[in-house]
């Protein structure tokens, strides 16, 4: 018998944890069919046929995000066998908010109690036999972390979905809303049956308001104004409004529940050892340079010591097995045409995508540590000012530092921000923040045009970019985002020590996840750079680049860039191979320019720019799209080709604006 | 003494009367917990003065003072 289970609950209730042992390393990550929220699957091990989905962490199911549409979406119409319901022991009143509504989904269901380990040693206790009595459903105390309990989850959860044993009604409300939920639900027995919806939870949904679910009913004119007639009533009658008379009722019989089953202590051990840590974190005064000093130290490890030193090792791999395979090539007497694809195409595409993975492991192993850990949601609270303004929150500070690092795992880290509008808007603007790659052209530029004034060149870049991404936040804020602010009530959740296990598998997810995703696009857009650049139009090798396909394909464009006061195909020839790599555009102005190396083309560009124009250049260097790497990156977060077409055509857009607004002002008062 | 959720100093106690604000972030302040009848305490302010954290239900959630000032409470005199 084939089984699928829907894993749900709160953020920070170990759910990841959970779904990690359940399955393994075996997991398939994908989107959900169009929105940008993540879905996750695997088989359940040791257990043939079984599977388990991931679904988001979310506290409730009401209609206002993309996260819950889905997962309640998911629940009602894919029809699960049974969900596992994880919820946090230390943080049960809250967690069991959304137990209730899951409750009035009909389906099976079983409830996992996890962070038992930390209940007993802070000298709490849960009466589980109690528990399952006043929920109705059964309850398994787990430990995720330490894997404590999961075997008999597993057993009992697959029980649960071969018995179909569905959660009963449970009179959880009182008085009016009570009387209002079940007249409501006689009222639409038949609507509910013909729109596929569970009776209660169309009922109580209805009682709250949820527009989604009353306009899915079709409900008539008449059952319109009686259902109208019963909210009123219910309203006058409890003195508050239907939204807030619900989500009352729902906390009032969990308190009714936690005060007969949960024996607490005083503060647990665990919360004041949190308040101790969170009172150095944010504190004051010091949050902001602890803060500061964290991602300088990650910043550092990752392009600095590790990320460098292993892309340096594994370059210096893929350098020799080239060098090898070259001089073979060259011993055989291999057709030119090959030869050149196999070393400049295959090796270099190859080579390219190779050189990402020790930045992306060794980064998201750092994130997934401050994640896990608790302080991510720390930085969003002490940085939250910081983005208000442009329509963000605190959340999308951390991605948009590590654009100034590399835009593919600061695109890949946006993931994590809790609502659909925030990532798409931060996927955006973090291209803008400079990127690490961009340095060797501002090197070269600046030695060339501003040998006196390099530091002030490049910080201006810098704090141009700044400047775009805040002026273009502010623009999508009042336009494509407009009306939409997700609004920033967010868990503090207690400092917990990282599993090693969760950790590692993070990591190593994404960079499976990078590869699978970019390979093929970075790999085919290396190879099309490539012949164009080695053959001419009529598909001949050309020892000279400026007879190539590209060349051509420049002159095309050119004329483009003339209001920038760049109009040299040359120029515009690097901006195309500096899809591939930005700093690919150096090399391609040394072939260009006929340098022999890359050193030597500082004093050839004044062939090309004049200072201003060689800013203006900069400019659009730093802002339009981003390389093929971070394009797959945001083709995969954006979850398809049409958006992410779609933003980077605006980025290009933004970056021409902005070039020809300096070179224009510029020329205007020199 | 009535007064909002933002007005509360550091360290102090109210209990919620009422829950203002609309739509998504009403009904996010009420999933949260943010019930009337329920006690919250204002913990913290964030370095650079707003958000702030609170504390109820036993656990920890931030807000902004802006969102804090829909909420409606009673301080509570320690």
């Amino acid at each position: 018998m084939n089984i699928t289970f829907a894993l749900i609950g709160n953020p920070n209730s170990g759910k990841t944890t959970l779904f990690n042992q359940m399955t393994g390393s075996n997991q398939r990550v994908g989107n959900f069919p169009g929105v940008t929220v993540e879905k996750k699957d695997g088989p359940v091990r040791g257990h043939k046929g079984v599977t388990v989905v991931d679904l988001p962490g979310i506290y409730s199911l009401s209609p206002y995000t993309a996260e819950e549409v889905v997962t309640r979406d998911f629940l009602i119409y894919e029809k699960p066998d049974a969900i596992i319901n994880i919820i946090d022991a230390t943080n049960i009143e809250r967690n069991l908010y959304l137990t209730l509504q899951l409750m009035e989904l009909n389906v099976p269901m079983i409830l996992a109690l996890n962070m038992m380990d930390e209940i007993h040693s802070s000298g709490e206790s849960i009466d589980i036999q109690k528990l399952e009595e006043q929920l109705g459903i059964p309850v398994v105390p787990i430990s995720a972390s330490k894997n404590d309990g999961v075997d008999e989850l597993t057993h009992r959860a697959i029980k649960c979905a071969e018995h179909k044993t569905k959660p009963k009604n449970l009179d959880f409300c009182c008085g009016h809303v009570h009387n209002a939920i079940h007249s409501i639900a006689h009222l639409i027995t038949e609507e509910a049956k013909a729109a596929g919806l569970p009776l209660r939870f169309a009922a109580a949904k209805i009682v709250e308001g949820d527009q989604p679910v009353i306009d899915r009913l079709k409900l008539m004119e008449p059952e319109l104004d009686i259902i109208q007639h019963i909210v009123d009533d219910m309203e006058s009658h409890l003195n508050t409004d239907r939204e807030a008379a619900i989500a009352d009722m729902r906390y009032a019989f969990i308190e009714s529940i936690c005060k007969e089953c949960v024996k607490k202590s005083a503060p647990s051990r665990e919360h004041l050892r949190s308040v101790q840590i969170d009172n150095v974190m944010t504190h004051k005064y010091f949050a902001i340079p602890i803060f500061l000093g964290i991602m300088l130290f990650v910043f550092w490890l990752t392009f600095g010591i590790f990320g460098s030193g292993l892309s340096d090792l594994l370059s210096l791999g893929i350098d020799s097995i080239t060098q090898a395979v070259d001089h073979a090539l060259s011993q055989v007497n291999i057709n030119p045409a090959l030869h050149s694809l196999i070393i400049n195409g295959v090796f270099a595409g190859v080579g390219s995508v190779l050189s990402f993975i020790p930045i992306i492991l060794v980064l998201f192993f750092f994130l997934s540590l401050l994640e896990d850990s608790g302080y991510m949601a720390r930085v969003a609270f002490v940085m939250d000012k910081l983005l208000r303004k442009i329509g963000l929150s605190g959340r999308s500070f951390i991605p948009m530092l590590i654009g100034f690092g590399c835009s593919v795992p600061a695109i890949m880290a946006t993931r994590t921000l809790p609502s659909e509008r925030d990532r798409k808007m931060t996927i955006i603007l973090t291209p803008f923040m400079s990127c690490s790659a961009k340095l060797p052209i501002y090197a070269v530029f600046t030695a060339a045009f501003f040998p006196n004034h390099g530091p002030l060149v490049m910080i201006s870049l810098y704090l141009l970019g700044i400047l775009v991404g805040i002026l273009v936040g502010l623009l999508l804020k009042k336009t494509v985002f407009e009306g939409s602010p997700v609004p920033f009530v967010m868990e503090l959740p207690p400092y917990r020590l990282p599993s090693a296990k969760s950790v590692t598998l993070k990591m190593w997810e994404r960079a499976v996840d990078f590869l699978k995703r970019a390979f093929t696009v970075i790999f085919i857009a290396t190879i099309i750079i490539w012949a164009l650049q080695s053959f001419d139009f009529g598909f001949n090798m050309v020892s000279d680049t400026g007879d190539s396909m590209l060349a051509g394909a420049g002159k095309l464009v050119a004329p483009i860039f003339a209001p920038l006061g760049f109009s040299d195909w040359r120029a515009a020839t690097a901006l195309v191979t500096g899809l591939t790599a930005k700093e690919a555009m150096v090399s391609t102005f040394a072939i260009l320019l006929g340098a022999s190396d890359t050193a030597s083309v500082t004093p050839l560009l004044s062939q090309l720019f004049v200072p201003l124009s060689a800013f203006s250049f900069l400019t659009f260097s730093l802002l339009y799209m981003p390389c093929v790497a971070a394009m797959a990156a945001v083709r995969r977060e954006l979850g398809g080709w049409k958006n992410a077409i779609l933003a980077m055509s605006f980025q290009t857009f933004v970056a021409w604006i902005a070039a020809f607004l300096v070179y224009q002002i510029g020329s205007f008062i020199f | 003494m009535k007064t909002t959720l933002d007005k509360l100093k550091m360290g102090s106690k109210g209990i919620i009367s009422n829950v203002g604000g609309e739509g998504a972030l009403r009904r996010r302040l009420l999933d949260m917990g943010l019930t009337p009848n329920t006690t919250v305490m204002v913990r913290k302010v964030a370095p650079l003065g707003d958000p702030i954290e609170l504390h109820l239900r036993n656990y920890e959630l931030t807000i902004r003072q802006e969102d804090a000032g829909k909420i409606e409470v009673t301080e509570v005199a320690e």
